[in-house]
């Protein structure tokens, strides 16, 4: 069997599998609720590092200067930040943070307590316009 | 002594750097010769790692605050410490925080805050420190130090330990917190301390949270203000300084000046810049310019405070900033920063969003 026809083959029995032959890009309200689901499980563990003092090394905590995720404004990154030097993407802000009020070591740009913040930094602010750049 | 040399020492003072304290100036004692000066210190939210270890940036905050204090010209007469001394409220962390404060060479009189208190509901700071509402009198001026970060009862022994309820009241955005509130018993005893205190005697009213409704989220709220408000107004000169809020506040409701001090620790963004509640800061405050987060002091500054007839003139002090001055305008009746009152005056950093 060539690749082609094996791949073919595959997507025909997964779809069947998932979706009883329903085409692969439609989905349904309970697609849409756990998916939903899925990002609001990652705002609230996102909240639960904002706030845990073991993220750093001295007890300090995200959100004792950021109530609500306030003066984070993750609508205008990627922005230049003078301090750093260049244009830099927030996740470099987070660290930044970590390593020096908290006293601690940067996380990977894709740890799972790094996505969890950024989620609930960007819930805090939903509905605000993206301005990428302002300062 | 004269308002214009106390004015010159100050001046010799802010060429040292900026400082994390407040100078007042009381000039309106009865007679000509009883001016004063007081300084404030506030929020220095020492905080405890493990055994002798406490968190480097607020422990200097603080250092940096006694010291300035030490060096002021002219002496001032006392200190006010405007509460929130501990970060969690345990003997370590009062312990530490009233260690650094022994260093300060005046008198201070403490005001409570809610970090101070809810571990123990204030029992060890009352131990070593007294009373947690009581009034003086000083050279003619009525000063009132209230406790205004109390809840009710119902909520105060909702929770398994005094840990638990410390640590939910220390988390300022927690929405499992409770509004602040004076109280009816401690309304009760200033109606009657002020009931033996002439009209024209002026007032200065010391309390933790803003006696004024701002924002319920974040405490930056008094549950029964109004009612305050309502025992000050038969005073023809009444000034309420508050901290809580590590920014730059000010306000004029009837007869009441209000202003904020600022935290020795770290500055908190204007609840304005939560897009996802309503908030009321003051319509008169003009914002003061956006930390920079590289520097660990900026936005704690220091005020030069100068009460004079009755009245306050705020010099605000700040790092990588201009100097602002908040003063009383004798024709609109209410305090007004002296450079950036009008919207058309204002500079980018000054735009919170």
């Amino acid at each position: 069997m060539n690749k082609k026809k094996m791949l073919q083959l595959t997507c025909a029995t997964l779809a069947l599998f998932i979706g009883g032959g329903v085409t692969a890009d439609e989905f349904t309200k309970q697609d849409l609720q756990r998916w939903q689901a899925e990002y609001m499980a990652a705002v609230k563990a996102g909240r639960d590092v904002f706030t845990d003092p073991k993220l750093g090394s001295n007890g300090i905590v995200c959100a004792q200067c950021h109530p609500n995720g306030a003066n984070t404004h993750p609508e205008t990154y990627p922005k230049f930040q003078k301090q750093l030097g260049k244009v830099a993407q927030m996740w470099e802000m987070v660290n930044w943070c970590i390593r020096n009020p908290l006293e601690g070591k940067d996380l990977a740009a894709n740890d799972p307590r790094m996505t969890n913040m950024l989620a609930y930094i960007a819930h805090e602010r939903r509905g605000k316009t993206l301005t990428p750049g302002k300062h | 002594m004269q308002r214009r040399n106390f004015l010159k020492g100050a001046g010799a003072l802010l060429a040292g750097g900026v400082l994390p304290v407040s100078l007042v100036e009381v000039a309106f004692g009865k007679t000509k010769t009883e001016n004063f000066t007081f300084a404030y210190i506030s929020d220095s939210h020492i905080q405890q790692i493990k055994g002798n270890s406490f968190v480097r940036s607020f422990d200097r905050g603080l250092i940096r605050a006694v010291a300035e204090c030490n060096m002021l010209d002219p002496k001032p007469d006392f200190v006010i410490y405007g509460g929130d001394l501990a970060q969690l409220g345990s003997k370590p962390e009062i312990d530490h925080g009233l260690e650094i404060m022994s260093a300060c060479k005046h008198k201070v009189h403490y005001v409570l805050g809610e970090h101070d208190y809810y571990l123990d509901l204030g029992k060890y700071w009352q131990s070593q420190l007294g009373p947690h509402w009581y009034s003086f009198d000083h050279k003619g001026v009525h000063f009132v130090v209230l406790n205004s970060i109390l809840v009710d009862d119902k909520w105060i022994n909702k929770w398994s330990s005094g840990e638990e309820r410390m640590g939910v009241m220390a988390g300022l955005d927690n929405p499992l917190g409770s509004p602040f509130m004076v109280g009816a018993a401690q309304r009760a005893w200033l109606k009657q301390d002020l009931n033996k205190v002439s009209k024209d005697t002026p007032l200065v009213i010391f309390s933790h949270s803003p006696l004024q409704k701002i924002y319920k989220g974040w405490n930056f709220w008094t549950d029964d203000a109004e009612q305050i408000q309502a025992l000050l107004k038969p005073f023809s000169k009444v000034n309420v300084f508050y901290g809580h809020v590590h920014q730059i506040q000010y306000n004029q409701i009837g007869n009441i000046s209000f202003h904020s001090v600022m935290a020795t620790a770290w500055p908190w963004p204007y609840p304005s810049t939560y897009s996802q509640a309503g908030s009321h800061l003051p319509k008169l405050t003009v914002e003061m310019n956006r930390a920079d987060p590289f520097f660990e002091r900026d936005a704690t500054g220091w005020q030069f405070i100068d009460v004079w007839s009755g009245n306050s003139t705020v010099q605000y002090q700040l790092p990588e900033n201009n100097t602002r001055t908040v003063a009383f305008n004798t024709k609109s009746k209410r305090p007004e920063d002296k450079q950036y009152q009008s919207k058309g005056k204002r500079i980018p950093p000054q735009d919170h969003y």
